[in-house]
């Protein structure tokens, strides 16, 4: 059989090729991975958790909002000053304390009711997450959280020379809390707070009350943080004193503990920092700790219908 | 002779029919359970990104850390900050080959048993595993489901509780199914 060269060559060549297409389409998903990472790593934008351990720092308000569906409870106690001397156990027989439930509605926003025994007030409060820190591709250097808190004093009234209006016994705060977490063991948060009485005792007296918050974090441990809160006022009612505290947080599996020095004998934004009536010199110091465990009640969607 | 190189010519077309084909989910199930007697500790992550490849049974599963859901925020928490570090190491993976991948056949409906080996990516560290599960197999589209175990420490993880309220080995259940 005469073939030419060239045609065998030819049909010799397309069947090579044929054979070569073959291996062009070898698949390899391990450096398809890699190169799916590497694109990940530059397109990711990480949003910052866990700026603070739990969502009051000291007396005040953190960043930090309790989870969707979570319920978190929150007792705290205050004893009296350490100056009260030997007999009175340098303050520990005496004691002030608040006890709350907060619930988180949605991952921005969270609401909460307490009631403190000093001066018997109830307080109600609603904290929304504005801006959240971010690294990565989308960068935002600090978390922005609003925060109102609502105060009514049950105390019965001393006797007058006015009539009694019901709103007299309320008292209002309004609260930014900016805050940025530096690394895994050091958090700060600066809070400029409007705290509003309905009623105050002098015609000359303001209304309204401004300070500014200022409050760290720093990890020592694994599971132990150094905390400081200071409250300065720029407008404070006579006889009273900015808050200054500092404590330590103590985490375990499902509770925060907080024990604290601070010179406020009050839990609620307005009378920490506004009614403060003691100071730091003075020994006016009352340890006082803060318990906060989370209960589990609107299980997150993934998990409902998992079967281990 | 030229019928001869003709059928070659047209078998080899054939050849290119019998191409790789490349499986992929984005919403596949990776569950982790260290739970001890004293603790539930379990959680479940719904994103995971997995594929694989029928001709060469080479499979990959691509996991963020974070995207693991926990019954209890706090113990969420104390995962990635305390334990899988995960703004160090964000995600863990694993890439390796389904050894038997030959006995399945994707064409035909049913369930095969089959190994795995490959390597395993968590906090950092790399680790050789092998297991065993099933594909099984639906209109030819693959679906993996297989369970293993892993020891923690062996992944640089460490803490007080392992050992005692967290168990010294993790199971893990990878539960696919593929486009």
């Amino acid at each position: 059989m005469n073939y030419p060269l060239k045609r065998t060559l030819f049909f010799l060549f397309c069947i090579f090729f044929n054979a070569l297409h073959i291996c062009a389409q070898d698949i390899d998903l391990f450096k398809m991975q890699d190169d799916q990472n590497k694109k990940d790593d530059k397109e990711k934008t990480d949003i910052v958790t866990a700026t603070f351990k739990t969502t009051r720092l000291i007396n005040g308000q953190s960043i930090e909002n309790v989870g969707r569906g979570i319920m978190d409870v929150k007792i705290s106690h205050r004893f009296g000053t350490l100056n009260s001397g030997a007999y009175n156990f340098f303050g520990l027989d005496q004691g002030t304390m608040r006890i709350g439930v907060d619930y988180g509605i949605t991952d921005r926003l969270m609401v909460g009711i307490g009631r403190s025994s000093f001066n018997k007030e109830f307080d109600g409060f609603a904290k929304y997450k504005l801006l959240r820190q971010s690294t990565g591709k989308r960068n935002v250097p600090v978390s922005i959280s609003y925060a109102v808190t609502g105060i009514w004093q049950s105390l019965k009234d001393p006797a007058t020379t006015y009539p009694i209006h019901y709103t007299d016994h309320f008292f209002f705060a309004h609260q930014l809390i900016i805050a940025r977490k530096f690394n895994d063991y050091f958090s700060l948060q600066l809070v400029p707070t409007l705290v509003h009485y309905n009623i105050v005792p002098l015609a000359s007296s303001p209304n309204d009350y401004y300070s500014l918050g200022i409050g760290f974090r720093q990890r020592i441990s694994k599971r132990v943080n150094i905390t400081g809160e200071y409250y300065y006022q720029f407008n404070k009612i006579t006889g009273y004193y900015n808050s200054l505290s500092l404590g330590f947080d103590i985490e375990t599996g499902g509770h925060v503990f907080q024990l604290q020095f601070t010179n406020s004998p009050g839990i609620n934004e307005k009378t920490f920092i506004t009614q403060t009536d003691g100071q730091w010199q003075g020994g006016n110091i009352h340890f006082g700790f803060n318990i906060a465990r989370v209960f589990t009640i609107v299980k997150p969607k993934v998990l409902a219908n998992t079967k281990w | 002779m030229k019928k001869a190189v003709l059928v070659l010519f047209i078998a080899s077309f054939s050849l290119t029919i019998q191409a790789q084909h490349l499986f992929s989910t984005k919403t596949g199930q990776v569950l982790f359970n260290a739970s001890s007697p004293v603790e539930k500790i379990a959680a479940a992550n719904n994103q995971t990104d997995s594929k694989m490849v029928d001709k060469t049974g080479q499979i990959v599963f691509n996991v963020l850390i974070k995207s693991f859901k926990f019954e209890n925020q706090l113990m969420e928490d104390h995962f990635n900050e305390n334990y899988l570090e995960s703004s160090k190491y964000p995600k863990a993976e694993f890439k390796g080959y389904i050894t038997n991948i030959t006995t399945v056949d994707f064409s035909k409906n049913g369930k095969y048993p089959v190994t795995v080996e490959g390597n395993l990516t968590i906090h950092g560290v790399t680790q050789k595993i092998n297991g065993s599960g099933f594909i099984t197999i639906n209109s030819g589209k693959p679906a993996v489901n297989g369970t293993f175990k892993i020891k923690i420490k062996e992944y640089g993880i460490s803490g007080l509780y392992i050992g005692d309220k967290i168990a010294n080995e993790a199971e893990i259940t990878v539960n696919c199914k593929y486009e």
